[in-house]
């Protein structure tokens, strides 16, 4: 962590300990309220651009209320929310969800890694092109790459089935659901592992060289550094790594709009957000529905700062 | 000080000024179209100057497929957007537009002038509720498209009608495809919604209730199964082809075009796209010539067919500030000699009965004739307000057409629908 983040805890810290001690002085009152009135308009966009909305979302999810019959918009409290929850098509969406974010995930974040150590090691002349054609994918627009898959592996117009020797000419790799489902994971992993081997690799960079060599010195293997040299190090770089794909996977919504548009049973969490509120027009569920991906996404975000035990703002004063 | 002031105070009058001159002159009606190959912008253009200067028709383009178009359309007139005059809507949605009071009342001397020489399938789907609510404009409908060669070799005769079985049997027996939209799409429900009206039944029992709870599903019927059971029949053939359910009309058009086609039943733009496949080489003349087209099959023997209708129609907004000018515009729109020509530029068959009497439509559409027959047999889908939800549910019981059987598929279907409808499932 470089030293300009490290030093906004460290400040809130030293602030906090001299409020212990002392009364603060006049100016650094005088800073405070200055800092505060500079930070304010930032603060009141993010709870106009997030905050509104979420709120919003949440009131409305409270509601019958469908968009063509406002009329007879209705209080029906947490009914939509017992309507989605009894409802064997969330359970459905909600394992798909799961099912695509787990194994991207875990597909991304080993080649990922790989790609990480590719780029770290590569000579200096090497690495800025190498690094350039790792995120090519990346850079593609998500509804164009899914474009782009649909278009390979379709019947009439793809080629993949000529290219794959143990696959059938006529096989339609978006009729079922293991096919369809394994073509839209592996548009996901090809579009999104650069971005994890670049949070990998920052974490690579992280590693002490000296520890390193330290390491090779005492007579360690490569396995041997990189598990309890190079990973432990990278504990912070991987966490944040996975929990943004997590995040990023458990919202997937383009791919399978474009490629199944939830035929098959493909439809993930949003894409049922989506077929509620804009198809349907039922704002009332599609909220609700959105509140519970709110919900799930949250609880992600805990459940992996939690398990990992990573505490970013100790680590970074420890790395001071 | 002063010096930079005043030019501010001009900088910010310039614009304002421009406004007020684009204020001067006749009003401007916004037409929001579905895409096309610039037909409706002409006309828009024509219309324009042929209203004297009473108003001037411009056209804004809405997305490409019609759920998204309704969509658009529906979240802008739900925010009160005063900036839509007249739009070209998708005849199924038109109930639901209806039931929101999205549309302006179509005046009795106008209704009585734009239904006057229509087919009765466009009107039908123009009306709600024993009203008409919108101007009926192009109608479209499907074919049985067909190979000459397949069919004669079957031993078909195609001067007379054909059953759905009887396709699938030649087919079976010649080795080659019945192109149907087999993918969870609209066209799906036009799929089924035709069966079922074709086998004298209905998707619902009374589609004009506004109270989604009184809405009473029927696709659990002798016509619904009949339905399912050719569906059934078709896939247990073997003729859908290996992408049956992925395929829509364009994959459908595609196959069609390729060796082993045989039947297929489509819209009939599939006329002009074998055209400007020869034109542009991609097709054999041979192959275009070998194109047959008759009435949509029959799903009981004897029983007249009700083929698909789709097409478009136009709304006036009910939150236009001119709506007296749109409705003036709609009926510029639809004269006969406009929709003959929007035929022959973008193929799109007009709803008007005279506009297929026009010599060159005759020459252009050898299948003219059909279609305007077709036109007057054709059953809209179900006209109700709750449309979306009905065709959604169809979508999802229904498919992939090889999961259909007599036994489940219409049960299933009448279920959701009033699941759905009663506030009990989710879509």
């Amino acid at each position: 962590m470089s030293a300009a983040t490290t030093a906004v805890p460290a400040a809130a810290e030293a602030a906090r300990g001299t409020r212990r001690r002392a009364p603060l002085s006049d100016r650094r009152r005088q800073e405070a309220r200055l800092g505060l009135l500079l930070a304010s308009p930032a603060i009141v966009v993010l709870l106009a651009v997030v905050g509104y909305p979420i709120l919003q979302a949440v009131w409305d999810s409270l509601f019958n209320y469908k968009l063509t019959n406002p009329d007879a918009r209705s209080f029906v409290g947490l009914g939509n929310y017992g309507l989605i929850l009894s409802d064997p098509i969330w359970w459905q969406a909600l394992g798909v969800t799961v099912l695509i974010t787990v194994v991207t995930v875990v597909v991304e974040l080993v080649l990922g890694f790989a790609l990480a150590l590719v780029m770290n090691n590569a000579l200096g002349a090497l690495r800025p092109g190498l690094r350039t054609a790792i995120l090519i994918p990346y850079a593609i627009i998500t509804v164009v790459s899914a474009f782009a898959f649909r278009f390979m592996f379709d019947l009439t117009s793809g080629f993949v089935n000529a290219w794959l020797p143990f696959v059938g000419d006529d096989t339609d790799w978006f009729a079922s659901f293991g096919t369809a489902v394994t073509v839209i994971s592996i548009s996901e992993i090809w579009k999104t592992t650069p971005f994890i081997s670049l949070l990998l690799l920052s974490g690579l960079a992280q590693v002490p060289g000296e520890l390193q060599e330290a390491a090779k010195v005492d007579g360690a293997t490569w396995w041997q550094r990189m598990r309890r040299v190079t990973i432990p190090n990278m504990k912070a770089a991987i966490m944040v790594a996975l929990l943004f794909r997590t995040l990023d996977a458990f919202r997937i919504f383009d791919n399978i709009f474009i490629m199944t548009n939830g035929a098959a049973g493909t439809e993930s969490v949003s894409f049922l957000a989506y077929r509620q509120t804009i198809q349907r027009l039922e704002i009332g569920i599609g909220s609700a529905v959105s509140v519970l991906l709110t919900i799930a996404v949250a609880l992600i975000a805990l459940m992996f700062v939690k398990g990992f035990k990573v505490n970013l703002a100790a680590s970074t004063r420890a790395g001071r | 000080m002063r010096r930079p002031a005043v030019l501010l105070a001009l900088a910010l009058a310039a614009p304002l000024a421009a406004c007020a001159s684009a204020d001067e002159g006749p009003p401007t009606l916004m037409w929001y179209i579905n895409p096309d190959s610039g037909g409706q912008a002409r006309i828009a253009s024509e219309c324009s100057e042929e209203s004297g200067g009473a108003y001037r028709l411009e056209v804004t383009l809405l997305p490409r497929d019609a759920p998204s178009q309704r969509e658009q359309l529906v979240r802008r007139l739900a925010a009160g957007d005063t900036s839509i005059d007249l739009m070209s809507i998708d005849p199924p949605f038109v109930p639901e537009f209806a039931n929101a009071d999205f549309l302006a009342e179509v005046p009795d001397d106008v209704a009585d002038a734009v239904t006057q020489d229509v087919a009765e399938g466009a009107v039908a789907a123009a009306t709600f509720d024993d009203e008409l609510v919108v101007v009926p404009f192009w109608a479209n409908t499907q074919l049985l498209w067909y190979r000459k060669s397949v069919a004669e070799a079957a031993g078909l005769d195609m001067t007379q009608p054909v059953t759905w079985d009887q396709v699938i049997q030649a087919a079976a027996d010649q080795d080659v495809t019945v192109a149907v939209q087999g993918t969870r799409a609209e066209s799906l429900t036009v799929w089924v919604n035709a069966l079922v009206e074709s086998a004298g039944g209905h998707v619902l029992e009374n589609p004009e209730e506004e109270d989604p709870r009184a809405v009473v599903p029927s696709l659990d019927s002798d016509a619904g199964r009949t339905a399912a059971q050719i569906i059934a029949d078709l896939t247990a053939a073997g003729v859908g082809g290996p992408q049956l359910s992925n395929a829509t009309e364009d994959i459908n058009a595609s196959m069609f075009e390729s060796d082993d086609a045989g039947f297929m039943v489509n819209w009939p733009f599939v006329w002009q796209r074998g055209k400007a496949g020869v034109e542009g080489g991609s097709l054999d003349q041979a192959t275009l010539d070998d194109y047959g087209w008759a009435m949509y099959p029959q799903a009981v023997e004897g029983e007249q067919a009700r083929p698909p209708i789709g097409g478009v129609t136009l709304g006036v907004s009910a939150f236009g500030e001119h709506q007296d000018l749109a409705f003036e515009a709609a009926q510029c729109i639809v004269q006969p000699e406009k929709q003959a020509a929007y035929y022959i530029s973008d193929g799109n068959p007009p709803g008007s009965l005279a506009a297929f009497d026009d010599p060159e439509v005759q020459e252009e559409f050898p299948m003219a004739d059909l279609i305007r027959e077709s036109l007057q047999h054709a059953a809209p889908r179900p006209q109700t307000p709750f449309y979306n939800e009905v065709s959604s549910s169809i979508q999802r019981t229904w498919h992939p057409p090889r999961s259909v059987s007599p036994d489940s598929g219409p049960g299933r279907a009448d279920t959701l629908v009033m699941d759905v409808l009663q506030g009990r499932a989710l879509l």
